[in-house]
């Protein structure tokens, strides 16, 4: 966009094809337009995009490092590499060590089948995982009356701290701790139960792209989540603003 | 000087075990063990975690009955969110229980124990096994494979999948018959039944050549236990519990299975993982009972289908009052299959089993829970505490394997102190120690909530723990 708020055209290129975008468009934005795959976890239409998860880093000619495509912006004449033998090793690890850190079994799981995180370790082929589980011990909060919180299942992608702020705006949720202390939590730390200013609206539920949030009597496999309505719901909330 | 001989682990069960046997400078046979050696723990990693997860958490106890887990798990989860299941949930559940009754006793009859009763006790062992039976009769193996394999197929017509199927939840099932799956299930029934009786045929002149194993295979006074319906018959699912005594009088009936603490005690031993379950009014160990097909078919006025009655009253001429050797669970097995394919047929025929409504929804509305069924090995219990927020804070499961352990403990004894020469072991004693822990069909794997490969090995020990001698398979 130029100092004006004027959206230009950029010619870039993908993978060595030439594609155009708008000048306010990310490069994740452009690449899955044209349908190139690049793998996000902490990534949801209708949300901020803070680049947490590390899944959809891509090579940016010119740039040393490996850059987030949900947080890049295009510009014009930029050469980027979505897919290569660097790029899949570090996506296959980056999700061993997501598995590592909590205890996640799909076979027990009430997302097991549509769980983000099940499907793209299929994608992407991860059959082991190289770093030693750390089985850390968190309790289940079961406290709410209609949803589950498993710390147990979380990947801190933070989408339910993102929709509960900038969609519904009651702000329940947040992270508290740092690196491997991190945890998401309700209000200050108060079972999900105890939080006044939790809506019920179950949106957090819906955006979990894992088995961390579930409603309440879903048995394993049957937490079908429903994150369709987010870019509706943003794009009519622009409307009226 | 006293010897010992360990069977380790013991083969052709589903688990892992070993047997002891403890001899004298004589070759006397002083006393034998069963040891059931590994431990998996579920009761305990099973607490903090929703309740509604367990049906599915519990089921994998076992790849083999997983089945049987899930149906009483859900019975103890119902109970917690204390609804009455829908009917058509109700029956779409006890079509599955027999599916698995009827796959599970496949396997223990034709690939376990067939292998033994064909080609002999006495076989090399290298044949000895399901391979064997296909070059020796290979329509007999084939009858064995087709049946698992309809009784597994059902379970997937069900459940979406043959092992472990996330479709039985609290409150009933989580999805509704298709017409097309009815219709699949349906065309199997009459095959079952023609291979049941094509084994029976088979079994009838073969077991007359077993009976010196008959007489001693497990062969004493116990008690029985299982679940009958409300008109006394035979029940997979649902019903009371009932004991009988070795004379056949009903000493305990109508036992709601939530009171199976005030009738069933478990007691640890030292020398296994697998705790001893006994009938409490007749204390430790006296109290030893059996359940499974043989106690299921002993404890009840009658099967309740035609074939499988017909079939009973044969089984009934084996003696008067209830059939003391274990060497007839496998006839038992038989018949019982064949009563499930009946009554399957009986509610797929029915046409309330498309009914979509398969489920009761709840909240948690009790604190406690407990669930039986029958899984194809005997009565299975779990039950489940819970706290305010429907998280397990406790559960205790009994095992059919557990319940009859007494009494395979004792059976082991029996078949040693008939056939084994403790000063020169050979092997085809042995397999005669390791048929009558066949007989039960032990779920190892469940009875400790584990799982392994099984080659053989006999070790004979000095009282000081020193190996005098191993033998390997």
């Amino acid at each position: 966009m130029t100092a004006n708020g004027q959206i230009k055209i950029f010619t870039l290129k993908i993978d060595g094809k030439d594609v155009s975008a708008r000048s306010d468009q990310t490069v994740l934005q452009v690449c899955r337009e044209n349908e190139y795959f690049i793998p996000t976890l902490c990534h949801l239409e209708g949300l901020s995009n803070i680049g947490a998860c590390r899944l959809c880093m891509v090579e940016v000619a010119g740039q040393r490092k490996l850059l987030p495509a949900c947080t890049t912006m295009v510009s014009e004449g930029m050469e980027v590499t979505t897919t290569n033998d660097k790029l899949a090793h570090y996506r296959k690890m980056t999700l061993e060590l997501i598995f590592s850190e909590r205890n996640h079994t799909c076979s027990v799981c009430v997302s097991n089948n549509h769980c983000e995180l099940q499907y793209l370790s299929q994608k992407l082929g991860i059959n082991h995982i190289r770093v030693p589980y750390r089985f850390p011990k968190f309790a289940v909060d079961a406290s709410h009356p209609y949803f589950i919180l498993d710390h147990n299942r979380c990947i801190l992608c933070t989408r339910c701290v993102r929709v509960c702020d900038e969609i519904e705006g009651a702000h329940v949720w947040d992270v508290s701790g740092r690196g491997i202390q991190a945890k998401v939590i309700t209000e200050l730390n108060q079972p999900w139960g105890s939080a006044d200013t939790c809506t019920q609206c179950g949106k957090c539920v819906n955006v979990c792209p894992v088995g961390a949030l579930s409603e309440k009597g879903r048995s394993v496999a049957e937490n079908t989540k429903r994150s369709g309505f987010l870019p509706y719901l943003t794009a009519r909330r622009k409307e009226k603003i | 000087m006293p010897k010992t001989i360990t069977i380790d682990p013991v083969t052709r069960i589903e688990g892992h075990a070993k047997i002891t046997i403890y001899v004298d400078d004589n070759g006397t046979i002083n006393d034998a063990q069963f040891h059931v050696t590994q431990l998996r723990g579920f009761e305990k990693l099973s607490e903090g975690r929703p309740f509604t997860e367990m049906p599915s958490l519990m089921a994998r106890i076992c790849g083999i009955c997983p089945v049987s887990h899930l149906m009483a798990s859900a019975k103890a989860c119902d109970n917690l969110m204390a609804v009455k299941v829908p009917v058509t949930g109700h029956n779409l559940r006890k079509v599955m229980n027999m599916a698995q009754i009827i796959q599970s006793h496949a396997l223990s009859f034709f690939h376990l124990s067939s292998p033994d009763l064909l080609l002999g006790m006495d076989a090399d062992p290298a044949i000895r096994n399901i391979l064997g039976v296909a070059a020796k009769r290979p329509e007999l193996a084939k009858d064995g494979i087709r049946l698992r394999q309809i009784g597994q197929q059902m379970i997937e017509l069900l459940g979406g999948k043959r092992i472990h199927p996330s479709w039985v939840v609290s409150g009933g099932v989580n999805a509704a018959l298709t017409a097309e799956h009815r219709a699949a299930m349906l065309k199997e029934m009459p095959e079952i039944k023609e291979i049941v009786r094509r084994a029976l045929n088979w079994y009838h002149p073969v077991v007359k050549h077993y009976q010196e194993e008959i007489a001693v295979f497990a062969n004493f006074p116990t008690l029985f236990m299982g679940l009958v319906n409300k008109n006394g018959e035979v029940e997979y699912y649902d019903g009371t519990l009932r004991f009988m005594d070795s004379a056949g009088n009903i000493v305990s009936d109508g036992i709601d299975p939530s009171e199976y603490d005030t009738w069933i005690g478990e007691k640890v031993e030292s020398y296994s993982y697998l705790k001893s379950v006994f009938y409490k009014p007749m204390g430790y160990p006296g109290g030893i009972y059996r359940v499974g097909p043989l106690a299921r078919l002993n404890i009840a006025s009658k099967c309740g289908t035609p074939l499988a009655d017909e079939e009973l009253a044969g089984f009934r001429s084996i003696q008067k009052g209830p059939v003391s050797s274990s060497f007839h669970y496998h006839y038992a097995r038989l018949i019982e299959i064949l009563n499930c394919a009946e009554r399957v047929e009986d509610i797929l025929k029915d046409d309330e089993c498309m009914n979509p409504h398969v489920r009761a929804i709840a909240n948690p509305n009790s604190f406690d829970g407990v669930g039986v069924s029958e899984a194809p090995r005997g009565t299975l219990i779990h039950h489940y505490r819970i706290d305010e927020n429907g998280l397990i804070k406790w559960a205790n499961l009994i095992i059919a394997t557990g319940h009859n352990n007494l009494a395979m403990n004792r059976g082991v004894l029996q078949v040693a102190r008939h056939y084994l020469d403790g000063l020169n072991p050979k092997e085809g004693m042995l397999n005669r120690i390791e048929a009558v822990i066949r007989t039960f069909d032990p779920c190892l794997s469940c009875s400790t909530h584990a799982a392994g490969q099984m080659p053989m090995q006999i070790e004979i020990q000095a009282p000081n723990g020193e190996i005098l001698k191993t033998i390997s398979r």
